[in-house]
């Protein structure tokens, strides 16, 4: 029973890891309804700013700000700049351009801070959290943040105009654009928002994976993993898939015999597929009607 | 009579010291593809794109290295052509670019590839083509097989006989250890755990728990947790350097105090003991064959003085404390010995001969008394290792150097 | 205010290509043809080898354009289906002793069988759900050939090294040349098999599927036993083709067969140009020779190289291959006048 005990809660300290990212996924996936697959790389980028900020001396939470800032309006930069000309080419085309924003990403940090990894701060601390060695204050920190981020996504969908907006211009742009909303600004805010969010992701995540360009490859795996287990249009669900994901794959690990432990990864996956033929949209997504 | 005595005498001479000198003369320059009177090319592969990128900055010290050399007369008055293609650790992609290097690039020797997939990919065909493939950046044992593999040899200390080190330390200094093992899910990984387990002999037992990972996942975490639930007393880590130090910081945070020995491949103080926390490595145990960039004690050191003063000049922007650059630097420094031994024979078939005939060899950067050597049946250049334990910001080496030569 | 959310079907992921654009012209085919069966006395083996890699990773980009370009439905997984076409070839030829052109119809049945398998619960899902799933089996095989279970067959982490064949009845060219032309033959067989199978009955039924496959449904076409099968056929190809690289490349080991080749593969049928079968040809060069040309330009930075080239090519013809054949052949039309 203790090591069931010990596994979920290593798991939630994980899963919140896996939450974060998939907030992220969830933002880009409404401004956009797809998945941009370098959102972790920008994560790691706008992570290893921060990082370069600290070493030159600026405070953590003054370098948060800045980077917060600065990933929100790179964000923008990079929508307008490399993916607004593509927005009438086809989606696969699309999809080929995050790739290669993948490749340039990954490959300019590579260069600028090398491989070797780099310990990162975190301002919540590393001692244990209320006396249980398994979870650090800094995870009850992480999974604190997660959820202050959920409600304030959640408030700005649903109870502010441009939430609504972004919302309409993503699922049915034509009549978005008939009653006014600049469809276009909405797709490169939604980009803001989400490289802000998946700079938060990373700032967190970093000091429990130690920074380095390689950082997030896993982590976005299982950030799409969440986001499309709990829903890709619900942030709540990609934050409780998350944490599903990160305790089901713990568990997997340790009770399937054999095989558990080296196909943790393929089992987690195989799980939510099957969720998938269940509920096609998610455990809390809306269900989608297709018209002809 | 005399005079025609001393005639003969004197051509009989001439005659002889003809056929000899003459016959040195023909043995004076010989070169196969690759090798000319001005240049020697040296092909090389290593990932410089792709996961396993870290390594990139083997090639790089390397090129360096080589620049240096070649700045200062080259090798016999050749100067070294270095070729460096990017593998990706793909084995595909490596089988591509050597191909590219022995048939298009026409190198005369392919000088420590990187990886044992990409190494395995390539063996058949550089033995068939009889190209050297020489010092293979693996520690893989299967390097050191001179009669089924003539044409490939290793360079480090093999994993199997590192890890024979640390069994039989175990079972020396703590025989009724409980022993809880974490290792990386590839060749690297099983490769030690194989040594470890023919090390402990009989004594297997003593490993009570084995956890597997994947380089895929992002935190090992809670295999950590996991281990500690068994009760070990003893943590032997085989990972790479990312992994090695989540370990070292996971442990200390959940308050688990085992022995811990990792592994010589993440005993780098700048790669591995700095980022996971000083006051979390105290007591770590690890191996090593090579001095540390970060360790003050060789600041006196001629050899590590040649190093430092090498990467001030050639590389700057290097990192002295990746345990990749200074095993660039042993590793290339060996490759130039050798090319010097060849003389004016570049054939491959002489360096190979001269690779297997160094005799107490001491590279800038191995530890003092560590040599290599090799023969024509002895295929392992560096057999030797010290242990070393963590203590304050630095490794102290202990007890005597080990051979784990493996007694096959 | 209903909870489910309504989706018109508007335009469908992936667009229609007219049927006349379907494949070169007969001229330009010919062409083309001769180019690949000549081209192989004038170079040296190394760039027979290069031609050979082009010729398989094209049909397994023809193997994906058949599925994505042809049914529509989005596949990251062919990594997958390409490593137990390689795994079936290597271990017929080294543990049963088979010979090597024999093993490539049972790679092609097998896979058949794994795509037709993959494709049931695929049924359910579309768009980004099923490029999640197809990433999970592409993800997976990887650790599923690593498995201790397996490892007697596969060779575990160290892998197979597989005999390359000679050439039969003593031929005097060499091992490369022989693996080459007999890669072109096969290639050659399948491309056109390929373009009837798009130009027929069933193909129509793909690309009916494609472009609205509630519409087609609705028309009577068996969407289910469709899709399956659009699966199970490019499935197989890309086995045959997983197959023939393992014998070109003499090995195969898990990590030959990860994500990123899935990835690539995907991006050879995007710069090709999406359900242009000819424009496969294209993308697999693509793959194979501009991430050269980017170490060439910088090693430290190989990866953004080609990034920038990539968003060069999408931003110029962001439908790949066949729009440049398109402008091409509009040029030539301009001209004839």
């Amino acid at each position: 029973m203790e090591l069931f005990t010990n596994q979920v809660l290593a798991g939630i300290a994980t899963g919140a890891i896996y939450a974060c990212m998939a907030l992220a996924v969830v933002m880009i996936y409404q401004a956009i309804d797809h998945l941009n697959f370098a959102q972790g790389e920008m994560a790691m980028f706008s992570t290893f700013i921060s990082w370069q900020m600290m070493q030159w001396g600026v405070p953590y939470w003054g370098a948060f700000v800045l980077t917060l800032a600065l990933s929100f309006a790179g964000g923008i930069a990079i929508e307008r700049l490399l993916f607004k000309p593509l927005a009438k080419a086809p989606i696969l085309t699309n999809v080929a351009g995050f790739i290669a924003l993948f490749a340039i990403v990954n490959s300019v940090a590579g260069l600028i801070w090398d491989f070797t990894i780099k310990q990162y701060p975190t301002p919540f601390g590393s001692s244990p959290f209320l006396g249980s060695q398994l979870i650090s204050t800094h995870q009850a920190g992480m999974i604190g943040v997660t959820v202050l981020l959920l409600i304030l996504l959640f408030l700005f969908f649903q109870y502010t105009r441009m939430g609504l907006a972004m919302r309409a211009a993503a699922s049915l742009p034509e009549s978005a654009r008939l009653v006014g909303i600049n469809t276009s600004w909405m797709i490169a805010l939604g980009w803001g928002m989400a490289s802000a969010i998946g700079a938060i992701a990373g700032m967190l995540i970093a000091p429990v994976v130690f920074l380095e360009p390689n950082m997030m490859g896993g982590v976005l795996i299982y950030g799409f993993a969440a986001a499309v287990l709990g829903g890709l249009s619900s942030p709540l669900g990609a934050v409780v898939g998350g944490f599903l994901v990160g305790v089901f794959e713990n568990l997997a690990g340790t009770y399937i015999p054999g095989v558990g432990n080296e196909l943790k990864l393929p089992i987690a996956l195989a799980l939510i597929i099957t969720v998938l033929v269940v509920k096609p949209a998610g455990l809390l997504g809306r269900p989608i009607v297709k018209r002809v | 009579m005399r005079s025609a005595t001393i005639r003969s005498a004197a051509f009989w001479t001439a005659l002889v010291t003809f056929a000899a000198t003459s016959g040195s003369a023909l043995a004076q320059k010989k070169y196969d593809t690759g090798a000319t009177d001005t240049e020697i090319k040296v092909g090389h592969i290593v990932p410089y794109s792709g996961p396993a990128s870290a390594y990139g900055i083997i090639g790089k010290t390397e090129e360096a290295y080589f620049k240096m050399i070649n700045e200062n007369g080259g090798i016999n008055g050749r100067k070294i052509n270095f070729v460096s293609y990017d593998d990706a650790y793909s084995p595909p992609k490596a089988v591509e670019q050597v191909r590219k290097l022995v048939e298009s690039d026409e190198v005369l020797v392919v000088f420590n590839p990187l990886g044992t997939p990409s190494n395995t990919a390539i063996q058949k065909y550089l033995n068939s083509r009889k190209v050297p493939q020489l010092f293979v950046a693996s520690g893989a044992t299967k390097w050191n097989d001179p009669k089924n593999f003539p044409w490939t040899m290793g360079w480090q200390p093999s994993y199997q006989s590192e890890a024979r080190i640390y069994a039989k330390f175990l079972m020396k200094e703590k025989p009724n250890a409980k022993i809880a093992i974490m290792y990386q899910n590839d060749d690297f990984g099983k490769d030690y755990l194989k040594g470890l387990k023919d090390g402990l002999g009989a004594k297997t037992s003593m490993i009570i728990a084995e956890e597997s990972y994947e380089t895929s996942e992002p935190t090992i975490d809670n295999h950590i947790v996991k281990l500690k639930a068994t009760g070990a007393d003893v943590f032997i880590s085989i990972t790479t350097p990312k992994f090695a130090a989540q370990a070292i910081k996971k442990i200390a945070e959940i308050g688990w105090q085992p022995m811990q020995i990792v592994s010589n491949v993440s005993a780098s103080v700048g790669s591995v003991m700095k980022p996971a926390g000083f006051e979390n490595s105290q007591g770590i145990l690890s191996a090593a064959y090579a001095k540390d960039g970060a360790d003050p004690q060789w600041d006196n050191d001629p050899g590590m003085k040649k190093f430092l003063a090498f990467l001030e000049k050639y590389y700057p922007e290097a990192n002295k404390l990746d345990g990749s650059v200074v095993y660039g630097y042993g590793v290339a420094q060996t490759m130039v010995k050798v090319l010097q031994m060849c003389g004016d024979d570049l054939t491959r078939a002489n360096v190979m001969k001269q690779a297997a005939n160094l005799k107490d060899f001491a590279p800038d950067t191995l530890l003092p008394d560590i040599t290599i050597n090799t023969s024509p049946t002895d295929y392992a250049p560096i057999e030797q290792l010290q242990m070393m334990r963590f203590k304050g910001e630095k490794w102290d080496l202990f007890g005597d150097i080990i051979s784990g030569e493996l007694s096959n | 205010m209903s909870a489910a959310e309504e989706v018109v079907t508007e335009a469908p992921a992936v667009e229609a290509v007219p049927k006349r654009a379907m494949t070169l012209g007969l001229g330009t085919s010919l062409v083309v043809l001769a180019a690949l069966v000549i081209a192989p006395i004038f170079v040296k083996n190394f760039i027979v080898f290069q031609m050979t890699q082009l010729l398989y990773l094209g049909l397994a980009v023809l193997a994906l354009n058949i599925l994505t370009g042809g049914s529509g439905q989005f596949s990251l997984g062919q990594s997958a289906f390409y490593a137990i076409g390689a795994y079936t070839s290597a271990i017929l030829m080294e543990h049963v002793g088979m010979n090597y052109a024999l093993t490539l119809p049972i790679a092609a049945v097998i896979c058949f069988a794994f795509g037709f398998l993959f494709g049931q619960p695929a049924l359910r899902l579309s768009g980004v759900y099923l490029a999640l799933a197809t990433f999970a089996l592409a993800t997976a095989m990887p650790q599923i050939l690593k498995l201790g279970f397996f490892e007697h067959w596969t060779g575990g982490v160290q892998g197979l090294v597989v005999t390359k064949p000679d050439a039969p009845f003593d031929l005097p060219i060499g091992q490369d040349k022989w693996l080459y032309y007999f890669t072109l033959v096969i290639t050659i067989g399948i491309y056109i098999g390929s373009v009837n199978l798009l130009r027929s009955r069933s193909g129509r039924a793909f690309m009916a599927i494609r472009d609205n496959e509630i519409a087609a449904s609705a028309m009577g076409i068996n969407v289910a036993l469709y899709k399956t099968l659009a699966f199970g056929v490019s499935a197989a190809i890309t086995g045959v083709a997983g197959g023939l690289g393992a014998i070109a490349v003499q090995f195969v080991a898990p990590d030959s067969f990860t994500i990123t080749l899935a990835i690539q593969l995907f991006l050879g049928m995007v710069v090709g140009g999406v359900g242009w079968l000819p424009g496969s040809i294209v993308g697999s060069a693509f793959i194979i020779f501009v991430p050269n040309i980017a170490e060439g330009i910088s090693k430290g930075l190989s990866g953004a190289v080609f990034g920038v080239l990539l968003f060069l090519v999408i931003f110029l013809v962001p439908h790949g291959a066949r729009q440049v054949a398109m402008i091409a052949q509009q040029m030539l039309g301009k001209l004839r006048k």
